[in-house]
């Protein structure tokens, strides 16, 4: 099967999928409802129990797994085609970290009693933050100086927030903090959805702009620019990817907190399956991130036995297994 | 017809002057010879002359317009390069990594791969038979005429091309050689970054010698490989057998 239709049917499977799970997600939870009954009372404005937990509760957490899913695996995509390396993920840019700050100054300054929002709010003015220091670091550099900016804004952000879970005075608070940065989309509302909204959006739409350029750079930076594509500068690719990958995925880490691994490993199984081409693996990394969150949330919510386990903490145990397994089979095609 | 032309270009990196006042023209249907000792500047003077940096002083002109004044996708439509050392190319198909040329025409995807450049282009290179195999698992020689179908797929009237043949065998080094003899004939003009200078004296028009940043001598191969100054370029005595300059023993 020629690459392209083996590209089309994989997106259809993997959308078929999401669909599939985006209605389970939404028919399925701790508290058992009648799924129609409830979906006609919402598509009739009746403000019954059921269709309270469909639309508040159940809704925005599903469309959120899709987004904060879909985000880190076309982020991780879109990354490791520009760095062409296959170990670069969403993290390295260093604005989670940036993100993870902005939420835990909330949580310390108790702002988070005000509104739902101020957290979210605190998480994506720390991602924009993170976002403006590391374009303005990186500025026509090339990948290294991208990489190492990462890197120092990523430790710089982690000390930041150490020194915050230091200096905060309730051990409750601490606990709040600790669980926040695990990462979950439990009690997240349309409030979350809306704040993360934008963000993704404009960078998704930034970052998939630049699929044609991902291509050429699989030659190195020298071909893809006497290709025609201008890779640094205010309009440049690489201003492109970053901007684009900073505040989509600042936008999703103020939501729903750090969760790892999905970006990762994503594009990592998937780019065998679209003849390693990094323009053709962006709307399947999109997807399939959106798909492995969506189960892993729901998993998340099935074993919820006693506290519930952390969404960030299930990527992690299941991601890092695939992540092994690759590296055997590496190592197998190797010798 | 004249299709590239670069005018006392200069490039200094900190105090360090890279490239010197070079100049160089190529007009159509010929294959010049850039040469030099390691570390003359000739990359550097190919990168000014791709477009991809731009000079302190002088100008670089493609089909008499300057370099400067013209667009990035427009120049990509002119001019080829084939940079010295692509890497290892990632497992793609060969088809759809030679297909990439086809981006400055605004082509990708399955469009690109059928476009009829790239099977001519695979055909020419003799890659037709490879070209469903992935990149990455291509000798040294293969990799060679792959980066070179690329650059035809592009279908410019100018490559340039920076130590094309440096890894290569005698055998592979000698069809890279005939294949931009024969791109010449079709009318292309081509630069090519060269330490062989015996393939250098029997495959192109003209030699462009660098040393230091600047062109010291330019011409006719024969004209450029004196006595002299190959011992004060290359600190190398020479021997001639019939119309080849051969570097024989070392003066220094």
């Amino acid at each position: 099967m020629k690459p392209a239709h083996q590209t089309m049917l994989l997106n259809v499977m993997l959308l078929a999928g999401v669909m599939g799970l985006f209605v389970t997600s939404l028919m399925w939870g701790e508290t058992r409802i009648m799924f129609s009954h409830a979906l006609a009372d919402l598509l009739a404005g009746r403000h019954t129990a059921g269709a309270i937990i469909v639309e508040r509760l159940r809704l925005p957490r599903t469309l959120l797994a899709i987004l904060v899913g879909g985000t880190l695996g076309l982020s991780g995509a879109v990354l490791q085609g520009y760095l062409r390396n296959p170990l670069a993920d969403p993290g390295i840019l260093g604005v989670s970290g940036g993100a993870a700050l902005g939420a835990v100054s909330v949580f310390y300054t108790g702002l988070m009693q005000v509104s739902i929002a101020a957290l979210p709010l605190g998480g994506l003015t720390g991602a924009l933050c993170a976002a403006a220091v590391l374009m303005g670091l990186v500025g026509r550099g090339g990948t290294l100086v991208l990489l190492l900016a990462g890197a120092a804004l990523s430790s710089f952000a982690a000390a930041l927030t150490a020194l915050v879970l230091n200096l905060v005075p309730s051990p409750y608070a601490s606990f709040e903090i600790m669980h926040w940065l695990m990462g979950s989309l439990t009690d997240r509302t349309f409030t979350h959805v809306w704040i993360c909204l934008p963000g993704v959006v404009c960078g998704t739409l930034l970052m998939l702009s630049a699929g044609r350029a991902l291509d050429a750079l699989t030659l190195g930076e020298d071909v893809a620019a006497s290709l025609g594509f201008q890779l640094h500068g205010p309009r440049g690719v690489q201003t492109r990817i970053v901007l684009g990958a900073a505040l989509a995925v600042g936008s999703c880490v103020a939501v729903s907190g750090a969760i790892g691994f999905v970006g990762l490993v994503v594009p990592h199984l998937l780019r065998p399956l679209v003849g390693y081409q990094p323009s053709r693996l962006l709307l399947p990394s999109f997807l399939g991130g959106g798909l492995l969150l969506l189960l892993a949330d729901m998993v998340v919510r099935v074993v919820a036995v006693g506290p519930e386990l952390q969404l960030g903490v299930l990527t992690a145990l299941v991601g890092a297994p695939v992540f092994f397994a690759r590296v055997i089979m590496l190592k197998r095609t190797v010798s | 017809m004249i299709l590239l032309q670069a005018r006392d270009v200069s490039l200094r990196r900190g105090d360090r002057a890279v490239v010197s006042a070079a100049s160089l023209t190529l007009a159509q249907g010929r294959v010049i010879g850039l040469i030099g000792p390691n570390g003359a500047g000739k990359s550097t003077f190919m990168r000014l002359l791709a477009g991809l940096e731009a000079p302190d002083h002088g100008d670089v002109r493609i089909l008499d317009r300057s370099m400067g004044q013209i667009s990035s996708a427009l120049r990509a439509r002119q001019l080829a390069f084939i940079p010295q050392d692509g890497g290892t190319p990632p497992p793609m198909p060969v088809r759809a990594l030679v297909a990439l040329g086809r981006l400055p025409h605004g082509q990708a995807g399955d469009h690109a791969v059928r476009h009829p450049a790239v099977g001519h282009a695979l055909d020419v290179t003799g890659l037709q038979d490879l070209c469903a195999r992935p990149a990455s698992h291509l000798s040294g020689g293969e990799r060679a005429r792959m980066n070179l179908a690329r650059a035809l797929a592009t279908d410019t009237p100018v490559i340039l091309a920076d130590e094309p043949i440096a890894a290569l065998d005698p055998a592979h080094a000698l069809s890279m050689m005939h294949l931009f003899r024969q791109q010449a004939g079709q009318g292309k003009g081509i630069v090519v970054v060269l330490h062989d200078l015996v393939l250098a004296t029997r495959f192109c028009d003209e030699l462009v010698l660098m040393d230091d940043g600047a062109v010291i001598r330019h011409g006719p191969a024969l004209q450029v490989l004196d006595d002299d100054i190959m011992r004060v370029v290359y600190g190398v005595t020479v021997r001639r057998v019939e119309d080849a300059v051969l570097p024989w023993s070392l003066c220094r």
